[in-house]
């Protein structure tokens, strides 16, 4: 019996305590009529070693590809130890720290946590993770709303992640939300301040400010900033936080700085993993701390005076409030954030800024390289970080498609989400590809380019 | 000692970063930051050693007995981790063509079909990041299905006062008015308070069953049939789904939308509170309104199913597919047990609960509901303890981390006075509930001897009783430099 440590002894004795015959007499309050007829459909059991070869099977079919797509989810280098310690049994298989005396290692590790997130966004308190970083925009337009009180709406440019303002939509639209798109510049690839002109006589709860964004171009976030805050609407900063290595923090945006900074945590140390389980991350400044979602951590002391840690504010939670609690939000994504905790404690300050500088460096060789085709060019103006629109001379999707048959992907195709754009995808490198990489996929890309596969 | 106080500026690691500062050229010098983070400057030594001797003051299931009620703390097997990651399997990208992912899908599509037969739904979605993300789309679901009809003047959602925190939170954050019923003194529902409370403005009920109570609601096929003739829906809280894993499909109690914590039922880890994973089942008139993406099979390939495909979805929850690397790991898991191994999932843990309950009994603890058997779990009032000795439910579950076992479920749910809610699960053997008991007796022994040991408890852990309010008033969330 896989996990189960019964022996037929030990199942007498138990049924023997209890005062029933069988197994099945422990059923007997459950009406016959709802007894199902059996598992027709699931399969029988497998040993772990028929499991292991099953999978390695699968994982062959997949194979590994030289990958250029970045659009949210980025390539890093994860260091050894990140994951060998992340999977303790001991922060693998705990619960939620509710008995704060017996989850020291885990609290104490997210109050470490909540601190190089604080510092990295450049705001005053962090909480202790959310589910991914399209959830956590969506709770930060939620928290702004219940912030300001008299606005139900909220500006997002349209150069913000595509499916991030399809889950802001889906999450707000059952409150009462408007989300209003704001509209980019077709030269610079960003969010000119003049185009929020237009809905500056109206109230808005916040605007949110995306750095870099969706096409990798760097917004004019000073400007953006100063506008959301002197229309009294929140600044809702969605960062990257490996950029914030080398970029001004959301803390230091315009005169004031943002109220909140969100984002995905993924970059941190955190595999690709066909899109999960990742980490969404929300700072704010201090005024705002109590209008938090999710778990927050707080130090205090024992009652022989040595400091700890526990779970704190909890009368903004749902198990406590019910249906008056900030969110229904109940976990966080506690492993995910041990391990980005000990990515950032491996990488440090200048490791991290090298690393988010060799990003940049390799995304503009890359696309130096690139241009060299006829008919490839950058699309946008604008600054970039570590990815950039590229408008081809063939239809993308033929392209990729051939440059997949080359064991390469060669980035994102954008006809589904930017139609108006024409022919174009989003390209990424990360410090993960060398010299050889960027040559071989030039290479390619003119060998596509010629010969059509 | 924090992370940051072994920091010496200056302290790097060389092997995990480029070796020669890279230029930045393309920059705006206004958007380069000037002050560097806050982040530690340890050596990579200095680290591992740091988060393990931090893991060390962890209570976990690789370490101890966690009968924490209904969180469905089991062993949570190895090869789940270490097959879900797969060098191939992590270095997927979530935007990468399917035509690159047909192994991992093939084993997302048979999850799906796996968890519908276990469910008895008609369809299911793999999306919800957890459980509370899976509620909301639950009853986003329910609100769009009403609204589909034209029949928007449901506003209501009807919820037990015994049910857990997030349904009547997810009721609200979909914009809902939350009706809470009261339960009578056997652990029921209230079949009159149901009835007096359903009407034209009712949307749904979200029912936990068995309930929190640890018992298995008896009227449930009444209760569907009361909601159902009034044009409301049933959701299922699939919290306590391993007390019934392959013995009663909720399909067939007449749910119409479920939720299953893949991290309970299906033995994926909670990581100290995370990652979850909660996919939702259907039943078919809800199949249109299903949250993207879904896998599909055609002509022997896999691929997405988007809002292309299913253009009533509710949408999208998440930025990619939720949370793969879970659904790889229970998906491992189910292939492990199969059919029969699913059948004993809740034999056993019925087996354990019983047991622990009829062993508790006779060490003279009082149970709250003892007409009825136990689910998966039970619940311990020390109700009469309190008035006789002073000593808590809190007392009681601190004292017993000094004797090595987490504590189980304290005050919850908020009916029962003083109440310990006890989940052994079924991967724990019969010496382990044994010496629970024993120490549980124990305590028992201290509680009326020596109650200032029991009240000043835990002694042993880490760290002594923390002051909650202090940090709830003196708030002190990030760490700053002296």
């Amino acid at each position: 019996m896989p996990f189960i440590p019964h022996t037929d002894e030990d199942i007498q004795a138990m049924l023997a305590s209890i005062g029933a015959n069988s197994i099945d007499d422990l059923f007997d309050e459950i009406p016959p009529a709802l007894i199902s007829a059996g598992l027709k459909q699931v399969p029988p059991g497998m040993s772990e070693m028929d499991i292991t070869r099953l999978m390695l099977e699968r994982a062959e079919v997949d194979g590994r590809y030289l990958n250029f797509i970045g659009a949210g989810a980025y390539e890093h280098h994860i260091p050894a130890a990140v994951w060998q310690i992340t999977t303790r049994g001991e922060f693998y298989s705990s619960y939620t720290p509710y008995q704060a005396e017996a989850s020291q290692g885990t609290l104490q590790l997210l109050y470490e946590y909540q601190t190089m997130m604080a510092s990295l966004t450049g705001m005053d308190v962090s909480n202790a993770s959310m589910y991914d970083g399209a959830s956590a925009l969506a709770e930060a337009a939620l928290m702004a709303v219940r912030a300001h009180k008299s606005s139900r709406r909220i500006l997002v440019p349209a150069t913000v992640h595509p499916v991030y303002r399809s889950v802001v939509r889906a999450i707000v639209r059952n409150q009462g939300i408007d989300v209003i798109e704001v509209p980019y510049c077709k030269q610079s690839g960003q969010t000119p301040v003049d185009a929020l002109d237009e809905f500056a006589k109206d109230d808005f709860a916040a605007l949110v400010i995306p750095q870099p964004n969706f096409f990798g171009v760097l917004e004019d976030v000073d400007a953006l900033t100063d506008w959301a805050q002197s229309r009294n609407a929140l600044a809702i900063a969605v960062v990257n936080p490996m950029a914030l290595a080398i970029l001004v923090p959301p803390g230091e945006w315009g005169t004031k700085g943002a109220d909140v900074a969100v984002g995905e945590g993924q970059p941190l140390g955190i595999p690709l993993s066909s899109g999960g389980p990742y980490f969404g991350f929300m700072a704010c400044k201090q005024a705002l701390v109590r209008q938090m979602p999710g778990r927050i951590i707080g130090r205090t002391t024992d009652q022989d005076g040595k400091p700890g840690f526990v779970l704190t504010l909890q009368a903004r939670e749902q198990h406590i409030r019910r249906s008056k609690a900030t969110s229904n939000i109940c976990t966080n994504q506690g492993l995910m954030v041990t391990a980005a905790t000990i990515y950032m404690a491996l990488t440090g300050p200048e490791g991290l800024r090298r690393i988010a500088a060799q990003c940049h460096a390799n995304a503009l060789a890359l696309l130096q390289k690139l241009e060299t085709h006829e008919g490839v060019k950058r699309v946008f103006n604008g600054p970039v970080f570590h990815e950039a629109v590229v408008s081809l001379p063939a239809p993308t999707e033929d392209v990729l498609n051939a440059l997949k048959t080359r064991r390469l992907l060669g980035g994102l195709n954008l006809d589904d989400y930017y139609p108006e754009l024409g022919i174009a995808m989003l390209v990424c490198a990360t410090e993960t590809k060398t010299s050889a990489d960027l040559e071989n996929y030039t290479e390619h890309l003119g060998t596509v380019l010629a010969t059509g596969k | 000692m924090l992370i940051f106080e072994h920091s010496r500026p200056g302290r790097r690691n060389y092997s995990q970063s480029p070796s020669t500062p890279p230029e930045m050229t393309g920059i705006p010098a206004n958007l380069v930051r000037k002050v560097p983070p806050l982040l530690p400057e340890v050596s990579e030594m200095d680290a591992v050693r740091h988060y393990t001797l931090l893991s060390q003051k962890n209570f976990s299931i690789d370490t101890q007995f966690y009968p924490l009620g209904s969180c469905t703390m089991k062993y949570n097997p190895r090869a789940c981790n270490s097959l879900a990651m797969l060098p191939q399997f992590l270095a997927r990208h979530p935007r990468s063509p399917e035509s690159t992912g047909q192994g991992f899908l093939a084993c997302m599509y048979e999850l799906q079909e796996i968890l519908k037969e276990v469910t008895g739904m008609a369809g299911v979605s793999l999306t919800p990041m957890a459980g509370a993300q899976g509620e909301l789309i639950g009853i986003a679901m329910i609100k769009a299905y009403h609204e589909s009809r034209g029949d928007s003047p449901r506003t209501e959602i009807i919820v037990p006062d015994a049910a857990h925190g997030t349904n009547p939170a997810t009721a609200v954050m979909c914009g809902y008015k939350v009706v809470e019923i009261a339960t009578d003194k056997e652990g029921d529902v209230d079949m009159e308070a149901l009835k007096a409370a359903v009407g034209p403005r009712t949307a749904g009920l979200m029912l936990t069953n068995p309930s929190t109570l640890g018992v298995f609601e008896k009227n449930v096929a009444e209760m569907s049939k009361i909601v159902h003739q009034a044009g409301g829906l049933l959701y299922y809280d699939g919290a306590n789904l391993n007390a019934i894993l392959g013995k009663v499909k909720p399909g067939d109690m007449g749910f119409d939308v479920i939720h299953i914590n893949l991290h309970k039922t299906f033995s994926t880890p909670h990581g100290g509170g995370g990652p979850g994973s909660a996919p939702v089942g259907v039943a078919e008139r809800l199949l249109p309104f299903m949250p993207v993406p879904i896998v599909a099979a055609e002509q022997g390939k896999y691929r997405w199913l988007t809002e292309k495909d299913m253009p009533k979805s509710i949408g999208r929850l998440s930025a990619h597919m939720g949370n793969a690397g879970v659904l790889l790991r229970a998906y491992v898991y189910v292939r492990l047990l199969g059919a029969e191994g699913m059948h004993r999932v809740a034999e056993f843990a019925a087996l354990n609960a019983n047991y622990l309950m009829a062993e508790l009994s006779k060490a003279g603890f009082e149970i709250a509901y003892p007409s009825r058997r136990a689910s998966h779990e039970f619940i311990v009032t020390l109700k009469d303890l309190k008035e006789k000795t002073g000593i808590t439910a809190m007392n009681l579950a601190k004292r017993l981390l000094d004797k090595g076992y987490h504590a189980p479920t304290t005050y919850f749910p908020l009916l029962v006075p003083e109440c310990l809610l006890i989940e052994p699960a079924e991967t724990e053997s019969r010496e382990t509930l044994d010496a629970f008991v024993a120490s549980m007796k124990e305590i028992l022994e201290e509680a009326h001897n020596q109650p200032e040991l029991v009240k000043n408890a835990p002694h042993t852990t880490p760290v002594r009783k923390l002051d909650d309010v202090k940090a709830a008033r003196e708030l002190d969330l990030v760490w700053k430099q002296a």
